[in-house]
């Protein structure tokens, strides 16, 4: 791009890594949890068969204290009767455990899935309806990040952090109540691991948590380099650059794999620490336990109880530490999220807006001025007046940076304008339907993003349900039809980012042929014949000199050539129109025109 | 029929209308996931980056198997300290020494776990790096014919994605072998305390195993179907953002939203089945869990009573049974990761075979400052394919310190030649010198610094100005570098920017008009100071102002060096000492511009027709010229 379409780093309008404040992050967290409970079936599901399931879990441990006991006992009763009853106990709650788990996290589940199935379809939208203002200062990964990442973050937190809230509070509570009650030290000895291992498994998730993201951007400074290398192959052969390449390299892997190493030992010293703290509480346990034991005082059937809800409580103890990064994860992501999702749209439909109605197609600009976001007000254009009658064609020229995208962009209400107005018979663009806008003026821009997709779908973008004939018509007049035929699949090859790559010229021609497939009343090129040929060009402008007839054609080129047909020029300047007229008037003028316009005709001798 | 097409949306009122054409995300040509679960070739290539590690392998491998057994030990030290520690009328004192034991174990289950851990963690990582510095490696030296073909996308997941699911299977296989130990561990402890409950309780195994075989297949298609649903989605959100300019130019905003919930909800309801695969295995190893618990219970009282085995040993029992699904659980999960990682091995190793066309000969000698600025065609044919040539018999020569333009209109093989020069590729026929020396001759690296080479698309690396004026020319100050752009006439718009020659470019130089970013290209080429400067010159069309900057930066890049230049425009021809027009390969004329001219050659035709720049001329004037002159 030859013309600096808004500044590009300063005044970010929305920052991924941007920090949150707490405040943000907990007004975040409330807004989740509201919007899991509007799939009120299911999340009152999750919650309430969670407490059977954490009851059942509980059972087991008791349920074979009494087993053992009764076996002990069947030295002196040999009745099977009791047993075969506890077996059978034994494996019904197994079996209930399993069908209340089960419901628990299908439903938790199912809560992120249908919450992530709608704050996508809001992204998507958003995204779509943001102006160009907001998408100058954002970087698409960002928004991409927001819209994988921290969804994701997002649809975890019912299942992984509230209903893992309420398991963790009904098992630690309801068992340490049973515990304690049954004997007092014991249970404090067999609860002892808890606090520690909570506190560790908590700590490391959250350093994990950060260092992660220290850790992507190391692996993305990495990647960076490795794609930018190999895209740029021939530079670094050209140059015989392998040394240099692989010494930059080294130094981005090295980094990362220093800090991927800190982050293991992190890991494994929590891990670890949490595995001793358990067993030494077991230890414990066993030794009380064990002289009360052989003192009377319990059973072996109580022993084997408390350890074994010591082994069911050891995991989710361990897995506490999720639960709080999930928290964690939630209140960041989501409030990145509700900014984008919240984020004021400056171009839209007034609230009594109604659809343009073009009767003359007469196109006005009265003293349109405009600034970008973030310039402190240093107008792009100024003072431009202007107004061109359906079957004009009028030119517009200038050095890069005096402003003839930027006035463009004006006119299919890309930008609103600071100042003055622009009309279409007589009809404020602010003041109508945006859709009706851009439906009214059509504009091939200077940078053709093609979508993934055949060639057809590509042409028949603005009208998805256009006749086979038309589309091929439009092909042709931007004398793209040819170059098609010869395609493997013809008009169902499949271009853009993963598909057959087009030359510049190529992609030019496709999007000019889409462009043609709508009706506007203004049609705008702005620089979007710099990579065809001047043969390939006047050939599409002798096919569109009808087309023209029925509405406002805008030419902004730097080839003169390209500006063969126009009626009129505009000569524009630092954002102001210097010089205006047919092109024999310019050239009469003796001004900057006519500069150009010798430069172009004999490049030697001005050299 | 394209890939797209069977996934549209389907009108549901079909009125005979003309089908609606609109899509939103492409389907992606995913790869294989998965391959066989052992391919010997791929795990012979993957053990040589793992062997140099090898003493570190045997240590996660000890480590893991002491860890396994400690575990393994626990319940049958509860069991003894039942059954004997508090027995009434145990010995005073035994169970304070079983429970020291107890401590003992569970030290070394700490060290253990420790050692394991941290040695296949970091092992595992370490290998990934080697693996990809060994790529990386590979792909500076690979022919750039294969670059050509291959995108860089897929370069890019083969250097991230494929190698991860190497260090996942890495660290998975010291994981599989402590798995595979506590499970023989477990049964072999089972069957020592007592067989025949062992063997009752056993059977829970095969059921276990045939239903985890039986769910994995339907589960992994389910997984996989969300997982590509997802990344549809993805797909297409990311199309969205990259696209909204052309978007929101023709108004689809309305109807990609409809088409994208469709797609979302479609991943919903895949993500929804792969949810319920996943938790329905809860409730089957419950129950089986209880059955085999129900089973102890009431087979195990019956024996306690009769006699043969005391309660400890049922606890014992018990305790067994609550770990005894993990390791099926997680071996038929690392049966999905050997399969993934098998497939990304082949990949890998795809990469690592690409050949190394162009090398260093044994004895390559160095080109010196010495050595002069010449370069010589001798007789060179070249095709990219060998029974095709690009090139065909090609000879001419460009003495130290002359200018050549070489002409030609799309696909004569003027790029062809400025790839050979710099020895991109090898030529089949005849041989290129380069002061003197035949470029198999040199080495590359010497030959890098002997030539200097601006590209038709500037191309820039993220950093700041000065690094990419001085790119891999480490020998230039900052002086150098500044009097470079300063000779090119980009310090004016340098300076201008925020902070000078420190501004970061954005990726490829985003920044930075295309007029900007071909300045800079021009000063790191002077920067590089090498004795011949190859230049292709930029088709695309610059505003007239730029253009003139350029043309006499160009001129002073040439000042002094030999100048090899793929020329466009008429005024860099004109400027030129010789002027070699090529045509289909072949070298048709040469010489300057007044003798071609009168020549009344190709060169003068094309000449008079005034156009600004030869790529102008349309295909058929060129075309009908070569059939007259043949």
């Amino acid at each position: 791009m030859t013309t600096p379409s808004a500044p590009g780093g300063r005044d970010r309008a929305f920052r991924r890594t941007a920090a949150t404040d707490t405040a943000k992050g907990r007004a975040a967290i409330r807004r989740i949890t509201a919007m899991c409970f509007r799939y009120r079936a299911r999340a009152w599901l999750a919650l309430a068969a969670t407490v059977p399931a954490v009851l059942m879990q509980l059972a087991i441990p008791v349920i074979l204290g009494r087993a053992v006991d009764r076996t002990i006992a069947m030295a002196e009763t040999p009745q099977m009767r009791p047993l075969v009853l506890i077996a059978l106990t034994l494996l019904a709650v197994s079996v209930l455990r399993g069908l209340f788990t089960l419901a628990q996290n299908f439903a938790a589940e199912s809560v992120g899935h249908a919450l992530a199935q709608d704050l996508r379809n809001q992204i998507y939208a958003k995204i779509q309806r943001l102006p160009f203002s907001f998408h100058d200062r954002t970087h698409s990964g960002d928004l991409i990040t927001v819209g994988m990442l921290d969804l994701e973050g997002v649809r975890m937190y019912f299942s992984t952090a509230l209903v893992r809230t309420l398991l963790l509070s009904l098992l630690i509570g309801i068992g340490a109540f049973m515990l304690i009650r049954a004997d007092p030290i014991m249970g404090l000895l067999a609860l002892s691991f808890v606090p520690f291992a909570a506190w560790r498994s908590s700590a490391m998730q959250l350093t994990l948590r950060r260092t992660w993201l220290i850790l992507q951007e190391k692996l993305g400074v990495l990647s960076q380099r490795m794609e930018e290398n190999l895209a740029g192959i021939r530079v670094v052969r050209a140059f015989a650059a392998e040394p240099h390449e692989m010494a930059r390299f080294d130094a981005a892997s090295k980094d990362a794999l220093d800090y991927s190493h800190q982050r293991i030992d992190v890991r494994v010293r929590n891990t670890s620490a949490m595995s001793l703290a358990f067993f030494l509480s077991m230890g414990l346990v066993l030794l009380y336990g064990g002289r009360q034991v052989a003192a009377g005082e319990i059973t072996v059937g109580t022993l084997a109880t408390f350890l074994t809800f010591m082994t069911i409580l050891q995991m989710p103890v361990r897995q506490l530490g999720l639960m709080v990064n999930a928290y964690a994860r939630a209140s960041t992501c989501g409030a990145r999220l509700f900014q984008l999702l919240d984020m004021p749209e400056e171009i839209a439909d007034a609230p009594d807006a109604r659809p343009l109605k073009v009767t003359e197609g007469t196109l006005t600009l009265d003293n349109v001025g405009f600034a970008y976001h973030g310039t402190d007000g240093r107008r792009a254009v100024s003072g431009i007046s202007l107004t061109a009658r359906r079957g004009e064609t009028i030119g517009i020229l200038g050095a890069p940076g005096a402003g003839k995208t930027t006035l463009m962009h004006l006119l299919p209400r890309f930008y609103d304008p600071t100042e003055g107005s622009i009309t279409i018979d007589g009809q404020d663009l602010r003041e109508v339907t945006l859709e009706s806008v851009r439906e009214a003026v059509a504009i091939v821009q200077q940078d053709s993003f093609l979508f993934t997709t055949s060639i057809e779908n590509n042409i028949a973008y603005a009208a998805p349900r256009a006749e086979d004939r038309r589309i091929r018509g439009v092909a042709e007049s931007a004398q793209l039809h040819d170059y098609v035929l010869g395609l493997p699949q013809q008009y169902g090859t499949v271009v853009g980012e993963r598909g057959v790559s087009l030359s510049g010229g190529q992609r030019q021609r496709l999007s000019i042929a889409r462009t043609l497939m709508m009706t506007p009343a203004v049609l705008v090129f702005d620089d979007s014949t710099a990579a065809i040929d001047a043969g390939t060009e006047s050939r599409i402008r002798a096919a569109l000199r009808d087309y023209a007839k029925d509405r406002v054609t805008l030419i902004v080129a730097h080839r003169l050539a390209s500006l063969k047909d126009a009626d009129r020029i505009l000569f524009m300047e630092d954002g102001r129109v210097v010089e205006e007229g047919t092109p024999a008037e310019l050239l009469a003028l003796g001004g900057r025109y006519k500069a150009l316009h010798d430069l172009q005709m004999s490049p030697e001798d001005a050299a | 029929m394209s890939p797209t097409q069977s996934t549209e949306p389907r009108d549901p009122h079909d009125d005979g209308r003309p089908r609606m054409r609109a899509v939103v995300g492409s389907t992606r040509i995913e790869e294989d996931i998965f391959g066989r679960v052992f391919d010997g070739k791929v795990v012979g290539r993957i053990w040589e980056f793992v062997a140099p590690y090898k003493p570190r392998v045997w240590i996660a491998v000890a480590a893991v198997l002491i860890f396994t057994l400690s575990q393994l030990t626990i319940p049958l030290l509860i069991r003894y300290a039942i059954d004997n520690g508090m027995a009434p009328g145990a010995p005073p004192g035994l169970l304070v020494r079983i429970v020291g034991l107890f401590g003992l174990v569970i030290a070394v289950n700490y060290a253990a776990q420790l050692v394991q851990e941290r040695v296949t963690g970091r092992l595992a990582e370490d290998v990934l790096f080697d693996i990809r510095r060994r790529m990386f490696g590979h792909l500076q030296r690979v022919s750039l014919s294969f670059m050509d073909k291959t995108e860089v996308g897929r370069l890019m997941s083969r250097l991230q994605g494929d190698v991860n699911s190497m260090q996942e299977f890495l660290e998975t296989s010291v994981q599989s072998v402590g798995d595979i130990a506590l499970l023989v561990g477990i049964v072999v402890a089972m069957l020592w305390l007592d067989w025949q409950l062992a063997l009752l309780v056993l059977m829970a195994l095969p059921i276990l195993l045939g239903v985890r075989v039986l769910w994995l297949a339907r589960a992994r298609a389910a997984f996989m179907a969300a997982h590509e649903a997802n990344s549809r989605a993805n797909g297409a959100l990311a199309e969205a953002i990259h696209g909204v300019r052309a978007v929101q130019s023709m108004s689809r905003e309305r109807l990609n939203s409809e088409l994208y919930a469709r797609l979302v909800g479609k991943t919903y309801d895949a993500q929804l089945r792969s949810s319920a695969l996943a938790q329905i295995m809860i409730p089957i190893v419950d129950t089986l869990t209880g059955i085999a618990m129900a089973v102890v219970v009431v087979a195990g009282g019956y024996v306690v009573a009769t006699g043969r085995i005391e309660v400890g040993v049922m606890v014992a029992f018990l305790f067994y049974i609550q770990r005894f699904f993990d390791p099926i659980r997680s071996l038929t999960l690392q049966y999905s990761v050997m399969q993934r990682a098998m497939a990304s091995g082949h990949r890998l190793t795809e990469v690592l075979d690409v050949p190394v066309d162009v090398q260093d000969a044994p004895e390559a000698v160095d080109l010196t400052p010495a050595d002069d600025g010449s370069v010589e065609f001798r007789g060179v044919t070249f095709g990219y394919d060998p029974d095709q040539p690009v090139l065909k018999d090609v000879s001419f020569s460009v003495a130290s310190g002359e200018t050549v333009a070489l002409v030609g209109p799309t696909g004569s093989g003027k790029s062809s030649c400025m790839s050979l020069i710099h020895r991109f590729y090898d030529v089949q026929e005849g041989a290129i010198l380069v002061g003197g020396k035949d470029v198999r001759d040199v080495t590359q690296a010497s030959l890098g610094r002997h030539i200097a080479m601006v590209l038709q698309e500037p191309y820039l690396f993220t950093g700041t100005v000065m690094e990419n004026i001085r790119y891999a020319s480490t020998w230039a100050s900052d002086m150098d570098v500044i009097e470079a752009a300063r000779a090119v006439g980009a310090h004016e718009f340098i300076e201008a920017m925020p902070q000078g020659y420190d501004t970061l470019l954005d990726e490829r130089g985003s920044n930075l008009s295309l007029g900007q970013r071909q300045l800079l290209s021009f000063a790191r080429a002077l920067a590089a100071d090498a004795r011949i400067l190859v230049l292709d010159e930029a088709t695309a069309n610059i505003d007239s102002y730029t253009e003139r900057k350029i043309q006499k930066a160009l001129v002073r890049l040439l000042e002094g060096r030999t100048g090899l230049v793929i020329a466009h425009r008429l005024a860099t021809i004109r400027g030129a000492d010789r002027i070699v027009v090529l045509q289909q390969g072949e070298k048709i004329e040469e010489g300057n511009h007044d003798a071609l001219m009168a020549r009344q050659g190709l060169y003068a035709k094309l000449y008079s027709l005034n156009y600004a720049s030869f790529d102008d001329i349309p295909a058929e004037l060129t075309e009908a010229e070569r059939k007259a002159s043949t």
